[in-house]
C-alpha cells in the first residue's frame, strides 16, 4: 500500500516580522491523523508556524505542502482556532451565528448561509456540548464556552485537519479535559490535529506527537522519542524545573530516526550524553 | 417653524439630511465595531484639503471657483484616500504607532486645508464663489442643490448596497480577521472595500455636517444602537434610522434658528439620543445594570444576615 502522503510537509519555511525573524529555516513533516503538541518559549514562532501554513503571515522563503499540495489553491482544507483572546468577544453577536462563521468560507463570495449551514452549526454546537447556548450572545459566554464555540465553528469547516492555537489558556481544568477528550474523538476519527501547547506537565497525557520549537525546529516526532529533557532544555535554553517526572523522557528510548528530527539543526542527542 | 414644512426647499434639504444620518448610521457600526473611529476623524478633516484644492481648480479652469458637490466630493474622496494611503506607508516604513501616524496626517491635511481656505477668503483680487466655502467646517445643510442631492444619493445608496451584498464578509472580517483570512477570504480586498465605504460615507455628509464634526454622526448612532440589541443586523438598522433622525430634526432645529450652522445641531440632537441609550436601554443600560447590581447586593445581604442558603 502506498504511503498517504503527509497532513501537513513544511521545507525551508523563513518567516520575519519587519527585520527580526521568527522562524529560521524550518523543515517539518506531520504525518496524517496525528494529534501534535507543539511547544517552546514565549516567542519561539509557535502560533507563526501555524499562520505561516495558512497563509496568513507571508513568508519570506519555503514552501508548503498540505495533503501532497500546495496549500493556496483550496483554503478548506484546515480548520484554525485562534487563540480566543485575539478577537472582541463583546462583537454583537449569537453562538449560533459564531459558528455559522465557520461555513462562510465553502460558500462563496455574495451566498448567505441558510437552513443546511444552520443545521452543521446545531450540530456542531451539539458535538461540543452547546447546543443551550445557540441564542445566547458570544459576550455572555464564560471562558472555556468560548473556547467550545470557537471549537464548533472550526469544526463546521468538516476539515481533514485542525490547528489550535493554545486552546487552553486561561479555560477551567473540566473543559480541558472535556475539550482534550473530543480532539482525541477526532483523533480517532482520522483527523490530524495541532495544538500549541504551554504546559508541559500534560504533553505525554495529551499528544501522540510533539514538536519541538524555538525560532527552528528542535525536535519533531513521536513524543517517546522527540520530548526528552535534553531536547527540552535545548528548547528553552536551560534545565527546566518544576515539572516534575511527567516532564519529559529522561532519555531517548531508541536513537532517533524520524526524518524531521534529522534535519533539525542541531543533533538531539549527542554520543557522550548517552 | 411651521412654515419650514411647508418650505419645499427646505423639505428637500431635511430629507437629504436625513439620508445621510441614515447612510452614515450604517456604515459607522463596521467604523464603531473595528474601533477605526480615529481613522473616521482623519479622514473627515483630511476632506476639507481635498475640497480646498478643487475649488481652487475650479477657479483656475472657469474662473470661478465651484461649490457643486459634483467638483467637491471627488476631491474629499482623493484627499480622504490619499491621507490613509499615506498613514499606510508610513506604518510600513516607520516603527510609529497607528494614532500617532493618524494624528499626524490629521494635522498635515487639516492645516494645510485650514491654510488654504483663510488664504482663498483673503487673496486679492477676490476668487469669485469664495463665499461660503467656510461652511464646510460646520456644516450649512440649507445650501445643499438638486444637483448635490443627486450625488449624495447615488454614493450613499451604493455603498448600502455593497454593504448589503458583502454583508457576511463585512461580518467576518470586522469580528476576526485572521479566521477570516485563514478560510480563504481575501481579506486585503475586503479591508480596501470597507475603507473606501468609509470614506464615502464620510464625504457625503460633510456638507451638512461639517468635516470637523462628521464623525460624531458616524459613530454616535452605531454607540446608541449597540446599546440597544446584541444582533448585527439589527444594530445596522437601528443605527440608520437613528442618524436619519438626527440629520432630519438636526437640519429642521438648525433652519429655525436663523443661520446657525448644522453640524452642532445634528451632533447635539445624536448626543441627547446616545445619553437616553446609555441610561435606559435593557441590559447595557445605566439605570438596568444599577436595578441588577441593587439586585445582587440585597440577596448578598440576606445570604450573610443567614437567611435562606
Amino acid at each position: 500500500m502506498p504511503k498517504a502522503s503527509p497532513a501537513i510537509a513544511i521545507k525551508g519555511l523563513t518567516v520575519a516580522y519587519d527585520s527580526v525573524p521568527v522562524l529560521w529555516n524550518v523543515d517539518l513533516t506531520i504525518e496524517q491523523g496525528v494529534m501534535m503538541g507543539v511547544v517552546g518559549p514565549n516567542g519561539a514562532g509557535k502560533s507563526t508556524l501555524l499562520k505561516a501554513v495558512l497563509g496568513v503571515v507571508p513568508k519570506l522563503a519555503g514552501e508548503v505542502e498540505v495533503l501532497g499540495k500546495r496549500f493556496l489553491s483550496d483554503r478548506q482544507q484546515i480548520g484554525y482556532v485562534p487563540q480566543r483572546t485575539s478577537v472582541d468577544w463583546d462583537f454583537p453577536t449569537t453562538v449560533l451565528d459564531l459558528v455559522k462563521m465557520g461555513t462562510y468560507g465553502r460558500l462563496g463570495w455574495f451566498r448567505r448561509p441558510g437552513a443546511k449551514e444552520k443545521h452543521d452549526a446545531l450540530a456542531a454546537l451539539d458535538r461540543f456540548e452547546m447546543r443551550q447556548f445557540a441564542d445566547r450572545q458570544i459576550g455572555e459566554l464564560s471562558g472555556g464556552q468560548q473556547q467550545r464555540a470557537f471549537l464548533a465553528r472550526a469544526y463546521v469547516q468538516d476539515a481533514p485537519i485542525y490547528f489550535l492555537d493554545e486552546p487552553f489558556a486561561a479555560v477551567d481544568a473540566t473543559t480541558e479535559k472535556a475539550i482534550i477528550r473530543l480532539l482525541k474523538d477526532l483523533r480517532d476519527e482520522g483527523k490530524t490535529i495541532v495544538v500549541v501547547h504551554h504546559d508541559l506537565t500534560t504533553i505525554i497525557d495529551y499528544f501522540d506527537a510533539i514538536t519541538l520549537v524555538n525560532k527552528k525546529i528542535i525536535s519533531s516526532g513521536p513524543v517517546e522519542t522527540a520530548f526528552t529533557s535534553d531536547l527540552l532544555n535545548k528548547t528553552y535554553g536551560g534545565p527546566i524545573k518544576n515539572c516534575g517526572i511527567d516532564c519529559g523522557f529522561a532519555q531517548p528510548p531508541v536513537q532517533l530516526r524520524h526524518p524531521a528530527a534529522s534535519n533539525a539543526p542541531a543533533t538531539p542527542v549527542e554520543a557522550d550524553d548517552v | 417653524m411651521f412654515e419650514f414644512f411647508n418650505d419645499h426647499t427646505l423639505r428637500t434639504v431635511c430629507l437629504g439630511t436625513a439620508g445621510i444620518g441614515a447612510v452614515s448610521g450604517a456604515i459607522g457600526c463596521f467604523a464603531y465595531l473595528r474601533r477605526q473611529s480615529l481613522i473616521g476623524d482623519v479622514v473627515a478633516h483630511s476632506s476639507l484639503l481635498g475640497i480646498m484644492i478643487f475649488f481652487l481648480a475650479s477657479y483656475l479652469i472657469t474662473g470661478e471657483g465651484s461649490k457643486s458637490l459634483t467638483v467637491l466630493i471627488p476631491g474629499a474622496l482623493l484627499a480622504g484616500v490619499a491621507s490613509l494611503m499615506l498613514t499606510r506607508w508610513i506604518l510600513a516604513q516607520t516603527r510609529l504607532k497607528p494614532d500617532s501616524a493618524l494624528g499626524v496626517m490629521l494635522a498635515i491635511f487639516f492645516g494645510s486645508g485650514i491654510l488654504l481656505l483663510r488664504w482663498t477668503q483673503r487673496a486679492t483680487p477676490n476668487i469669485p464663489g469664495k463665499r461660503g466655502l467656510e461652511d464646510y467646517l460646520f456644516g450649512m445643510a440649507a445650501a445643499m442643490t438638486r444637483s448635490d442631492l443627486w450625488m449624495i444619493g447615488v454614493l450613499g445608496v451604493s455603498s448600502i448596497l455593497v454593504m448589503l451584498l458583502m454583508w457576511k464578509e463585512f461580518k467576518l472580517f470586522t469580528f476576526d480577521p485572521v479566521f477570516a483570512q485563514s478560510t480563504g477570504l481575501k481579506t486585503h480586498w475586503i479591508d480596501t472595500l470597507m475603507l473606501l465605504i468609509l470614506v464615502v460615507g464620510i464625504v457625503i455628509g460633510i456638507q451638512s455636517v461639517g468635516v470637523v464634526l462628521m464623525i460624531a454622526l458616524l459613530v454616535t448612532p452605531a454607540s446608541s444602537a449597540r446599546q440597544w440589541t446584541g444582533h448585527l443586523g439589527t444594530m445596522v438598522l437601528l443605527a440608520a434610522i437613528f442618524g436619519a433622525i438626527c440629520g432630519g430634526a438636526g437640519s429642521v432645529l438648525s433652519a429655525s434658528f436663523s443661520k446657525v450652522p448644522t453640524g452642532p445641531v445634528i451632533v447635539l440632537v445624536a448626543t441627547l439620543l446616545f445619553m437616553v441609550s446609555l441610561t435606559a436601554a435593557p441590559k447595557r443600560g445605566l439605570i438596568a445594570r444599577l436595578i441588577k447590581r441593587r439586585k445582587l447586593e440585597k440577596s448578598a445581604q440576606i445570604v450573610a444576615a443567614g437567611g435562606d442558603q
